[in-house]
């Protein structure tokens, strides 16, 4: 096992290093840089422009930034914002926990709805909750995500009034921050009403969100339980006489969600790109918009920053979810 | 919740019960809660003045408008800060301030400010309580924060005062004293009528002085731009990026305290879903709407749309220092040529009129006795036969890649012109950059037609027509795009620059329309008109032609 940890564990670094560059590089190549990007029609005139690029030490060699850059990330210092001047990592640390809370409620609302949706359709094979669940899982694999938020918010919002269109709480609640995670942060306030109203915000961009995910997960479910559905040993657990549900739930269930979590475990990056578009949308103050932001604005030390930062967690997840299918599959764990 | 249920949550919270009809629809909202995630209680949230929830578009850069560009950020600040004059609500007439009044040396160089005594800072940050009022001190270091490199403050969040630079103070101002504590001499190397209404412009918004040393020495001197404190009508209770942000009406404002008692920047970016929000109550007004939702708000019996020409133009500037361009018979010939009403009704949806001369209709000075040359493409035909091309000609026709608050779509205008001057002959090749690239290849020349526009700094005519026209601004990168540099054109805007004397200003402004439309350096397109839905329970909100978005003097009906 430490083993099956190490070999994960050592290729993080590449990756890491992938990641840096990837995000330096690419943005440099975009054209245009902050600095015209701030001044907007005004324009700016050739000397004030040098002498600011002096400044923000974008005239030294692409090369010699990127070392420069290199050696402060790994002494922890990812820079601040050419924008706004706030470290990049106190900017993520505030909004960083919007995105979990959505992204952590739309992967609930994926499993809670996908699972058992993928179960009964590859036992009921062929049936018409079979079609009507696949059918409906392609609808949402393919809808874009911008105009769903938008119908889900003319529907629910305006015309039902059953939940409010954007934000995250109620503008008459002023919650200070203590996790980031408003959930949690509106039950310690004590404020009566303010953790329903954070409720009610999460509903729409958690279906938004965990669409995506909901489809793949109930198609990857289906599609696992058929092929473990058989299996000789389920074939001989069937003979056996072994009730139907304790063949599925216990024998069939368990094999079936090896390649479940993997797809989890996936998903959280897809999770991280809808995001972006969702919290657009429901005006939700997380990572995704900022560094659509840093891209418009320039700001190369969010956008490297963030990315890194993502990186790290998306890889981290991954790595989790490695670790759990050796759990879950000793022959994964065992393998030499 | 929105603004609206505030009456049931006044019920609930002394301890009644709801209506039956709000009971059903709290249980309808509860039973879609419980399906989705946690089961959930819905009580009474705690009741607030009056509030006003306003859906801006995006977060603010900082709080220090001094090295902002962006009306986000402008829309921000401006609420928390005063100036040493200011623009009246909903004009451009230029005001008293933190001053109280000025007096201007007969030559025109030296400003002498008179201070309003008794201006609070707000007292409303944890780690600094201001000791004094605002004084002469104060509006020194706005100046000097911005002009003095060794300033302690030039750097602190960006060395790059845009805007300052850009009017040109740098090279306009000798020198800036305090006299005593209530009054400050300003110098001026050379006469500059402008300088008043430049003045009262949001780079010039007046920070604490003393809060200033007070986190120099604290070594957090970014705070003062992060953590603002003004002396204007509002102050700054909590940003959250992205999110909200929420001032209180600051009591002890020189001018009395605001009717609203909150205000609440509800940040949502996206153009369909301010206008929901607006509809269902969660904000009371929005800005930039989307065109195509117009017809849904004027049915709305909630909402009235506010409209104004907006201070800007967008236009087709001429290279009139390449050919085939460099000859008036051509430019004037082009301008016949395209179909400027079908245009601007087709790409602007009621959102701009169709513009004839370089500055806004609302702007002192607009000579409205000038004639528009009209859609005329047989006499076009002609005109470029007698220029030399009587079979047309080949040309680029540049088009921004985004959308600008003077021209909503510039591809599909230039599609239109397109198919217009092909109709005379002339083909014409679409060409576009990224933004950034598109500016800076346009401002060095290198197009022989192209797109672009302007919106209006400081309300003052000399911002269009000296700066976007004049001969100054033809060379090099400068900002006028046409190139065009005609003797007799500079001289007026020179001249009306450095006079006071607003009525012989205006007659030079007047002639030098008339000379501009003579030589045609623009085929002028349109002035984008600003919309602001707004709620009807919004008594007096103004539309700012700078479009700016201000609360002071916003009132909420029935609460």
């Amino acid at each position: 096992m430490l083993r099956f940890i190490l070999t994960r564990v050592s290729l993080i670094i590449p990756t890491f290093i992938g990641i840096t560059l990837l995000a330096f590089f690419l943005i440099r190549l975009v054209p245009g840089d902050p600095i015209e990007t701030m001044a907007g029609e005004r324009g700016i005139d050739a000397a004030r422009h040098e002498q600011l690029r002096k400044e923000f030490g974008f005239d030294k060699p692409v090369i010699v930034q990127y070392g420069i850059y290199i050696s402060r990330v790994l002494q922890g210092d990812l820079g601040k914002s050419l924008i706004t001047q706030a470290p990049v990592w106190e900017e993520f640390k505030s909004l960083f926990p919007a995105t979990v809370e959505l992204a952590l409620c739309a992967i609930l609302f994926a499993l809670v709805i996908g699972l058992p949706a993928g179960m009964l359709a590859a036992i009921r094979r062929n049936s018409i909750f079979d079609h009507g669940v696949m059918g409906i899982s392609l609808a949402g694999y393919s809808m874009p995500i911008f105009w769903w938020g938008l119908i889900l918010i003319l529907v629910f919002s305006v015309q039902l009034d059953l939940t409010p269109v954007s934000g995250r709480i109620d503008v008459l609640y002023y919650i200070e921050p203590v996790t980031g995670l408003l959930l949690i942060d509106s039950l310690l306030s004590g404020e009566e009403g303010a953790f329903a109203s954070a409720v009610e915000h999460l509903i729409l961009p958690t279906i938004v969100l965990g669409t995506v995910p909901l489809a793949v997960i109930a198609r990857m479910t289906r599609s696992a339980m058929l092929e473990v559905l058989g299996e000789d040993y389920i074939r001989t657990a069937k003979a056996k006489g072994l009730s139907r549900f304790r063949v599925v739930a216990l024998h069939a269930l368990r094999n079936a969600l090896i390649p479940v979590v993997t797809v989890i475990g996936l998903q959280v990056g897809v999770l991280f790109t809808g995001a972006i578009l969702t919290e657009t949308i429901f005006s939700w103050p997380g990572v995704g918009k900022w560094l659509i932001d840093a891209i418009f604005r320039r700001d190369y030390p969010v956008l490297q920053g963030g990315a890194l930062l993502l990186g790290i967690v998306v890889m981290s997840v991954n790595l989790i979810v490695d670790l759990a299918y050796g759990l879950i599959n000793p022959r994964i764990r065992h393998h030499r | 919740m929105t603004l609206n249920d505030l009456p049931t949550l006044t019920l609930s919270q002394n301890g009644h019960n709801p209506e039956p009809s709000q009971r059903t629809f709290i249980m309808k909202k509860s039973a879609l809660l419980a399906a989705v995630c946690v089961p959930a209680f819905l009580a009474a949230a705690p009741l607030s003045a009056k509030t006003l929830v306003y859906c801006s578009e995006g977060s603010p850069e900082n709080f220090y408008p001094g090295v902002n560009t962006t009306g986000t950020s402008f829309d921000a600040s401006t609420q928390v800060y005063s100036r040493i004059v200011e623009f009246e609500r909903g004009g451009t007439k230029v005001q008293p301030g933190l001053a109280e009044k000025w007096d201007i040396s007969p030559d025109g160089l030296v400003y002498t400010f008179h201070l309003r005594k008794g201006v609070k800072w707000h007292n409303t940050n944890k780690n600094f309580k201001p000791t004094r009022d605002m004084n002469a001190d104060d509006i020194v270091f706005m100046f000097e924060r911005q002009w003095k490199q060794d300033n302690p403050y030039f750097k602190v969040t960006s060395p790059n005062h845009s805007y300052f630079d850009d009017m040109g103070m740098p090279k306009l101002l000798k020198s800036v004293e305090k006299v005593d504590d209530y009054t400050v001499k300003v110098t001026l190397n050379q006469p500059e009528a402008p300088f008043l209404a430049d003045l009262a412009m949001e780079f010039a918004a007046v920070q604490s002085k003393e809060y200033a040393d007070a986190m120099l020495k604290a070594g957090t001197p970014e705070k003062i731009d992060q953590e603002p404190i003004g002396t204007g009508p509002f102050y700054l209770v909590q940003y959250q990026k992205d999110a909200i942000i929420r001032y209180k009406a600051f009591p002890e404002y020189y001018a009395g305290k605001a009717k609203i008692d909150d205000l609440v920047f509800s940040i949502t970016p996206d153009a369909s879903v301010r206008w929901a929000k607006l509809q269902k109550g969660e904000c009371h007004v929005m800005p930039y709407p989307n065109p195509a939702d117009l017809q849904a708000m004027e049915k709305d019996p909630n909402v009235s749309i506010l409209s104004q020409a907006g201070l800007n133009i967008g236009y087709l500037a001429y290279n009139t220092q390449k050919k085939p361009f460099d000859d008036l018979k051509v430019r004037k010939a082009i301008n016949m040529a395209m179909n400027k009403k079908a245009i601007v009704e087709a790409v602007f949806l009621g959102s701009g009129i169709p513009a004839k001369n370089p500055i806004p209709p609302s702007m002192w000075s607009y000579n409205d006795t000038i004639k528009d040359d009209p859609y005329d493409p047989e006499a076009a035909k002609k005109l470029l036969a007698e220029a030399g091309y009587p079979n047309g000609f080949e040309t680029d026709l540049w088009a921004m890649p985004v959308q600008r608050p003077y021209n909503p779509n510039a591809k599909r205008i230039a599609e239109l012109m397109q198919a217009d001057l092909a109709k005379v002959g002339v083909k014409a090749e679409i060409k576009s950059f990224e933004w950034g690239e598109y500016r800076k290849r346009m401002q060095s020349g290198e197009h022989q037609m192209g797109m672009l526009g302007w919106t209006g700094d400081n309300g003052d005519p000399d911002n269009f027509l000296h700066t976007l026209l004049g001969c100054a601004s033809a060379q090099g990168n400068g900002s006028n795009v046409a190139k065009f540099c005609y003797k007799p054109f500079d001289d007026l805007v020179t001249k009306a620059k450095v006079t006071t004397d607003v009525a012989e200003r205006t007659k030079l402004y007047e002639q030098a329309q008339v000379i501009f439309k003579e030589q045609a350096p623009w085929f002028t397109i349109a002035h984008a008109v600003q919309l602001k839905p707004v709620r009807k329970e919004v008594v007096d909100f103004k539309l700012s032609p700078f479009g700016r978005h201000t609360f002071y003097g916003v009132d909420i009906k029935g609460k």
